[in-house]
């Protein structure tokens, strides 16, 4: 079924499609029309479910990590200070390697208050050991919260399905709602290896040492080191996971793509802007306004930020003159935190072979500075002719 | 009325591995080893950072025998929250969720969530351990430190403040069931735990948990202590039920008695309050009179 509604509702519908069963959440903008949504949902015996109306977000994250370890299927959503304040169950639900999902609706962090849209809030929770995906549009909304769900539960590492807020969460848009048939069969019932139960008691998360240590029946159990780089090792692998989700999902619901990027007239291009989030539909507008000049540009989306894509991005962008990396977040002292991950894999990946190309790195839409299509196209070009600086340059700086 | 527990008639099956990693002469030993026997297999255990994480042993070895989630120290009640709400869509109802925290855990950085949770009217026990101080980190004060008392922290003045009242703040969201017990007085806990299983909502418990390197005392004068803190009327048993409240068990004894044993010999018994003076004391003698000239009159 085809449907025009907000972004939140795209989220919501894929959480309802998804039968999770238990849901937290504490309001934030622009994260609550989509807790509001499923709160409608359950209120009107819509969705069979347990929706807890917390008093924070830090115990949005541990109703979701308890009931997660107890066998359900939970759900949360939260946007820029909220997730600053989960940010220890954030860490605590990777660690425990519970299958969440849970939407972050992008917005700038405090301090100064400010309420519109930037990505400082996710990525600043890059390394926390969660997946994290990036949607430009709310039928990619929709559809990774399906997907995210396959794969969370596939390899046991919780995800966080970010999209822009404002500029996807409350604007309207078409999209198609998938038959809950098909999402049955793309998504069986959660049946985790080991659910917090009487009868097989198990204590989770106890206190775990620096080294191994054998159990009551002398086998060797893991130290707390080799439980973090189990973490490692499989979000690592779960890439060939994400390839595999990708191809189930297309199998059944007839649409797909490149599980890890989304080219745009990049095959011929000689130079690529890069992107997380609705930017890079955006960026498209100026690639059209750039071909008619000549000028061999092309856009590509990175959807999946962590595990980093690093050999399908390199792939991507092999030969090309140069590469220019839009950011709506950085890491402060240094650059944005998606050129630095981006040249690593360039770096490894192209070194030496004289296809590696020249980077860029370009910050905006900081605290929701609105971006103009025709600064991306400007920025596009100039970046196209020659190396603009070194440091990062901000677009649109009033300074 | 039920029948109350005698050291005969609790049940000899045990939840508790013996040879915990808890100093000598733990109360919370006592305590988390009958307050689990009151509670009984069909349980869900919830556990922050404390002296019970270490309690319940190093991975891969686990101390207690029922099924427990470790989880942050902000998020204990949250997290029972999320235990039940996922029992519940299964279909599970009938398991207990318990969620036992220190008192750093429960009157600082844990009383939001607990707040939260209680407001919502889950139903699950929360058990507060109170050995008045954070105690896993070294002895440092808590909101449920009392005054006078030396920590890591408040090394030379001992704390200046007033020890937090827990309960009452728990009484302030009109639960069904709160009651104060001792590590001393482990067969009343034991009943006030089955008293209040089915009720509805959350069920809060306060216990006195004398702890001898935090407090300062020879581990086999554990229970006397605990004892003393009753018996001097410095710490009350009682019990709210929906709103009621009562003194119960030792302490409702001594209103019959109408004799306490002076103050001065629980506070001259811990190395903790080696610096408070005489005077001090005496002024918290005559608060302790005032408090049990109310119940003494309540009971005329
Ligand atoms: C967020 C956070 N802050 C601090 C700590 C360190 N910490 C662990 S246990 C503990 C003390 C616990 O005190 P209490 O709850 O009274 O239990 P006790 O150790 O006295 O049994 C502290 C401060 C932590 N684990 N997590
Ligand atoms: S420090 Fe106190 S409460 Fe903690 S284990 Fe030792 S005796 Fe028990
Ligand atoms: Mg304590």
């Amino acid at each position: 079924m085809h449907i025009i509604e907000n972004g939140n509702v795209a989220a919501a519908l894929g959480v309802l499609l998804c039968r999770a069963n238990v849901i937290a959440a504490y309001p934030i903008t622009p994260q609550t029309p989509l807790t509001e949504k499923l709160s409608e949902y359950v209120e009107s015996g819509e969705m069979k479910a347990e929706y807890i109306p917390v008093e924070s977000e830090h115990s949005a994250l541990a109703v979701c990590i308890a009931a997660s370890s107890a066998g359900a299927r939970a759900f949360t959503a939260t946007s820029a200070n909220g997730l600053l304040y989960m940010h220890e169950q954030v860490q605590w639900a990777a660690g425990a390697r519970l299958p969440l999902v849970m939407c972050v609706v992008n917005r700038a962090v405090g301090a100064p208050w400010n309420v519109w849209n930037d990505q400082q809030d996710s990525i600043s929770q890059r390394d926390t050991g969660w997946i994290q995906m990036y949607c430009c549009d709310h039928q990619q909304i929709i559809d990774s919260v399906i997907k995210a769900y396959w794969l969370a539960e596939k390899v046991s590492i919780p995800i966080m399905v970010c999209y822009d807020g404002y500029i996807l969460s409350h604007t309207y848009m078409p999209f198609e709602v998938p038959d809950q048939e098909k999402v049955d069969a793309f998504l069986p019932p959660f049946r985790p290896d080991y659910a917090l139960n009487h009868e097989e008691p198990a204590n989770l998360n106890t206190v775990t040492l620096p080294d191994v240590r054998m159990d009551v029946r002398g086998e060797i159990a893991h130290g707390y080191m080799e439980i973090r780089y189990l973490l490692q090792e499989e979000m690592r692998t779960s890439l060939t996971v994400v390839a595999e989700a990708e191809k189930r999902f297309t199998d059944i619901f007839g649409r797909g793509g490149d599980p890890f990027i989304e080219p745009y007239l990049c095959d011929d291009a000689e130079y690529i802007a890069v992107g997380l989030g609705s930017l890079t539909y955006q960026l498209r507008v100026s690639v059209d306004v750039l071909r008619k000049e000549g000028i061999m540009v092309g856009v590509m989306g990175i959807r999946f930020y962590r595990p980093f894509p690093d050999v399908a991005i390199a792939n991507a962008l092999k030969g090309k003159k140069g590469v220019i990396v839009f950011e709506k977040a950085l890491s402060y002292g240094y650059e944005g935190a998606l050129v630095s991950d981006l040249k690593s894999a360039l770096y490894e990946h192209l070194a030496g072979t004289g296809a590696l190309p020249v980077v860029q790195n370009f910050i905006l839409g900081i605290g929701g500075r609105d971006i103009r299509t025709e600064d991306l196209t400007q920025t596009l070009r100039a970046a196209t002719k020659s190396r603009v600086a070194k440091e990062p340059v901000w677009i649109g700086l009033k300074i | 009325m039920q029948a109350k527990t005698t050291i005969l008639s609790l049940p000899t099956e045990e939840f508790v591995h013996p040879g915990t990693r808890a100093c000598t002469g733990c109360g919370l030993a006592i305590a988390y080893r009958v307050g689990l026997k009151a509670m009984g297999k069909d349980t869900i255990l919830v556990v922050p950072p404390s002296c019970l994480t270490v309690l319940q042993g190093l991975f891969p070895i686990a101390s207690t025998k029922l099924a427990c989630l470790n989880v942050t120290f902000a998020s204990t009640a949250a997290a029972a929250s999320g235990i039940l709400a996922a029992l519940k869509v299964q279909g599970k109802d009938k398991i207990k969720v318990v969620a036992w925290a220190g008192d750093g855990g429960t009157s600082d950085i844990g009383l939001q969530a607990l707040s939260g949770a209680a407001e919502r009217g889950e139903n699950f026990i929360y058990l507060c351990y109170d050995n008045e101080g954070y105690m896993n980190t070294g002895v440092q004060r808590s909101g449920t430190t009392p005054i006078g008392a030396l920590t890591a922290n408040t090394p030379f003045k001992g704390k200046l403040q007033q020890k937090k009242d827990v309960p009452a703040i728990m009484a302030a969201h009109n639960l069904s069931y709160i009651a104060t017990c001792s590590a001393a007085y482990p067969l009343d806990l034991f009943d006030k735990i089955r008293k209040c299983v089915d009720m509805p909502g959350t069920k809060y418990f306060h216990i006195h948990i004398p702890c001898p390197p935090g407090w300062g005392y020879d581990p086999k004068y554990g229970i006397k202590i605990g004892r003393l803190a009753v018996e001097t009327g410095y710490y009350d048993l009682y019990e709210i039920v929906n709103g009621e409240f009562k003194l119960t068990a030792a302490s409702e004894k001594l209103v019959e008695k109408r004799k306490l044993k002076p103050v001065r010999e629980y506070f001259r018994s811990q190395s903790r309050f080696r610096i408070i003076t005489d005077e001090q004391i005496a002024d918290i003698q005559n608060s302790i009179d005032a408090k049990w000239a109310t119940y003494y009159k309540k009971d005329e």
